[in-house]
């Protein structure tokens, strides 16, 4: 009997809880005064961590830049942006909870990204079942634009773009040299995530469209701390590019391994060179290397927020004291995404504000954004680096070139 | 088989192989060994092994940071890690000496946990390396390189380990740990500070992970979760050679890093943990078949 006595209290304990609950999520609406609130789950504890960091600073700066020029105007009535934070702790199930709060609890209209792929692929259904417009700039899977999802719109080229233009460089190249693409070989080796998998599809693409050969297709463990194995390999069969993507483990693996083992490859392209760093605490074992790279603040993009790319750059290591990341360059481009599409809808109606979205054709300081029908950005190109004289040069594409590509690599003895 | 044709094709890839799996080894070796002791003297699988290997990278990275080179940074690593282990011993792990396995290995995790964590918090999850500067020998017209940080890395490893066995068989400390290892209670009769004892072997241990970790930071990278497989590579090594056998955790750990390369090779890099893992589960139970001989003998 007590049993019971003490069930219905807590069944009623309960029942108040969720009205009050209610109550709280009625109060914060998504526009609080002349105020618009944005939420997002962001990785500010866990392996994302870092890369959590620079998605939050990246909207920081954006949502204060905006206020500063008077906000965003809505039919006439100018509104300042707010962003809503929590925590992730770089899980994918947290991000999906976190969503699922944002919007029912909070109130929140329009969401911006996760970092990195998986929390994007976690949120993302989320989203879609409220028809809660996503706006992100950290999860370039390609398998996110393959869902038929109508409310996610990413502002940075898919990963399968990152190595794509490594294997049309080397062809151009050849072709200088009078060799024949098709007599190209490729060895590549890939982290067997997501994000790298899809990097390693761009690849065989794009070397299928040339003819070239694959000789070693090899994927690392994400535990991977050795790629001797790997590289023991590549030696052995002397192919003309050799192409990785394991996140800053791979590039800092593949930079400092090669040139242990004399692995004397004439291209050797890799992502995430930029965020691990490798000219900077590599020193001359990283000459010559190609890195991918969504942004970078050499680029002559300009917008009327932030001015060019290079004045973006200036303006957010003066605020947050580190160079501008292009994970946070491409979070600032997906608030401005926000700001044009409202400043457009003319109202703070989701659905007005989703096809405001789609429609969304303009210049950042990030580069041009335009969405094709599956929410993905198709204006904006990749850019490649390579590794000179200690400094991250551009050398593809070809419009912003600083330099031509060193060809073959010189060995660092 | 592809790969097993090139394999049998150059020869030289296997002298490639077979001695930078015969290298690598020597530095898994040094963390099995301290498992091997906490195991043989405390009677507890730390599972936190692979997070002091991790906390021995930081310290290494750190000092090279602070323009120490590397490799002087190995026994200041092992001295830091000793102090840890010593620390982490009074304030977690003698409330589970004389406790349940299972519950010494839940205490053991919970600890790796944090200190992956931690690590994570306070240092960031980006990737750092150790520059040491060492170069590369060249063998075979090119065909076979040896990175003279792994042949380092193989002596230091090989070195540490002589040290620790010469302060076990010679030291008073080491006398003391080897009878409680024996058996505890009769120590504790003859007057042997059993706790001290405990406090000193999981220090150690903490001190050869540290260095092996500082050796790992010079050989590859160090990330705040670089743990699990040292933790993993240590407990088959152990079961493979058994408790207070060091030539067996040697060769043992030799043999997994020769196996771990060919298996990258082979297989292919992604199989190469998976062979690892494989290989425990078939240890496993030529164990059980073996030792279910054995009591078949007594009875």
């Amino acid at each position: 009997m007590a049993k019971s006595i003490t069930l219905a209290r807590l069944a009623a304990a309960g029942a108040c809880a969720l009205l009050l609950l209610a109550a709280a999520g009625g109060a914060a609406a998504k526009v609080e005064g002349d105020t618009v609130v944005l939420g997002a789950a962001v990785s500010l504890t866990g392996k994302y961590s870092v890369n959590g960091k620079n998605t939050k600073d990246g909207y920081d700066l954006a949502v204060k830049r905006i206020n500063e020029m008077g906000g965003v105007k809505v039919s006439g009535k100018a509104y300042k942006l707010k962003v809503l934070y929590y925590d992730d702790e770089s899980t994918p199930a947290r991000g999906a909870q976190l969503a699922e709060r944002l919007i029912n609890q909070d109130g929140v209209k329009f969401v911006l990204g996760a970092y990195s792929s998986g929390l994007t692929k976690a949120i993302a259904p989320v989203t879609e079942k409220y028809k809660v417009p996503h706006v992100e700039g950290n999860g370039a899977a390609r398998e996110l634009f393959t869902e038929g999802y109508k409310y996610l719109f990413a502002v940075l080229s898919t990963s399968d773009y990152y190595l794509r233009d490594a294997v049309n460089v080397a062809a151009e190249v050849a072709k200088e040299h009078g060799r024949d693409p098709k007599t190209l070989k490729i060895a590549m080796a890939f982290e067997n995530d997501p994000f790298s998998l899809d990097v390693r599809q761009g690849i065989l693409e794009a070397a299928q469209k040339h003819g070239m050969k694959i000789l070693v297709d090899d994927k690392l463990p994400p535990e991977i701390n050795d790629m001797a194995a790997t590289l023991t390999k590549v030696k052995a069969v002397k192919p003309d590019l050799l192409l990785v993507s394991g996140h800053e483990k791979g590039a800092t693996l593949v930079v400092k391994q090669t040139a242990e083992m004399k692995v004397d490859v004439p291209i050797v392209g890799t992502t995430h060179c930029d965020s691990a760093k490798i000219a900077e605490t590599l020193g001359k074992t990283a000459e010559g290397i190609l890195c991918a790279s969504q942004w970078d603040r050499k680029l002559s993009y300009k917008d009327k927020w932030f001015g060019s790319a290079d004045d973006y750059a200036k303006l957010f290591e003066k605020e947050f004291n580190y160079p501008a990341p292009y994970q946070a360059a491409e979070s600032t481009a997906s608030v401005l995404v926000f700001a044009d599409a409202f400043a457009r809808a003319g109202s703070f109606e989701s659905e007005k504000v989703r096809d405001a979205i789609a429609a969304t054709d303009m210049m950042t300081f990030y580069g041009p954004i335009k969405f094709d029908p599956t929410g993905k950005n198709v204006a904006k190109p990749m850019v490649l680096y390579q590794v000179l004289g200690g400094d991250y040069k551009v050398v593809a594409p070809t419009k912003w070139a600083e330099t031509k590509l060193v060809f073959p690599r010189k060995m660092p003895q | 088989m592809e790969n097993l044709r090139l394999l049998f094709a150059a020869p030289s890839l296997s002298l490639q192989l077979l001695l930078d799996g015969v290298l690598i080894g020597a530095i898994f070796a040094l963390a099995a060994y301290g498992m091997a002791l906490v195991w043989g003297v405390m009677g507890l699988i730390n599972v936190a092994q692979g997070e002091l290997v991790m906390l021995g990278g930081y310290a290494a990275y750190f000092l090279y940071r602070a323009g120490i080179h590397p490799l002087l940074g190995v026994p200041v690593a092992a001295i830091l890690l000793f102090i840890l282990g010593w620390a982490l011993y009074r304030v977690v792990v003698f409330r589970v000496v004389d406790k349940d396995l299972f519950i010494s290995i839940l205490a053991t995790y919970g600890l790796s946990i944090l200190l992956q964590q931690l690590a994570n918090g306070l240092f960031g999850a980006n990737v750092r390396t150790a520059e040491s500067g060492f170069g590369t020998l060249v063998l075979l017209d090119g065909a076979v390189t040896i990175s003279e940080i792994k042949l380092v890395a193989f002596a230091a490893a090989l070195l540490a380990g002589a040290a620790l066995i010469v302060f076990l068989k010679r030291s008073r400390m080491g006398q003391a740990i080897r009878a409680t290892s024996q058996n505890a209670r009769a120590a504790r009769v003859m007057g042997i500070d059993t706790d001290r004892v405990y406090a000193w072997t999981f220090g150690l241990n903490a001190a050869i992970c540290g260095a092996s970790g500082a050796l790992v930071a010079m050989t590859w990278i160090v990330h705040p979760y670089l743990g699990l497989p040292y933790t993993v590579r240590s407990f088959m090594i152990v079961i493979l050679a058994g408790l207070g056998n060091v030539f067996g955790v040697l060769a043992a750990a030799l043999g997994l890093g020769v196996a771990e390369n060919f298996a990258g090779f082979v297989l292919g890099a992604e199989y190469q943990a998976a062979f690892i893992f494989g290989l425990l589960v078939v240890i496993l139970v030529w164990r059980r078949f073996s030792l279910a001989r054995q009591r078949r003998y007594l009875t």
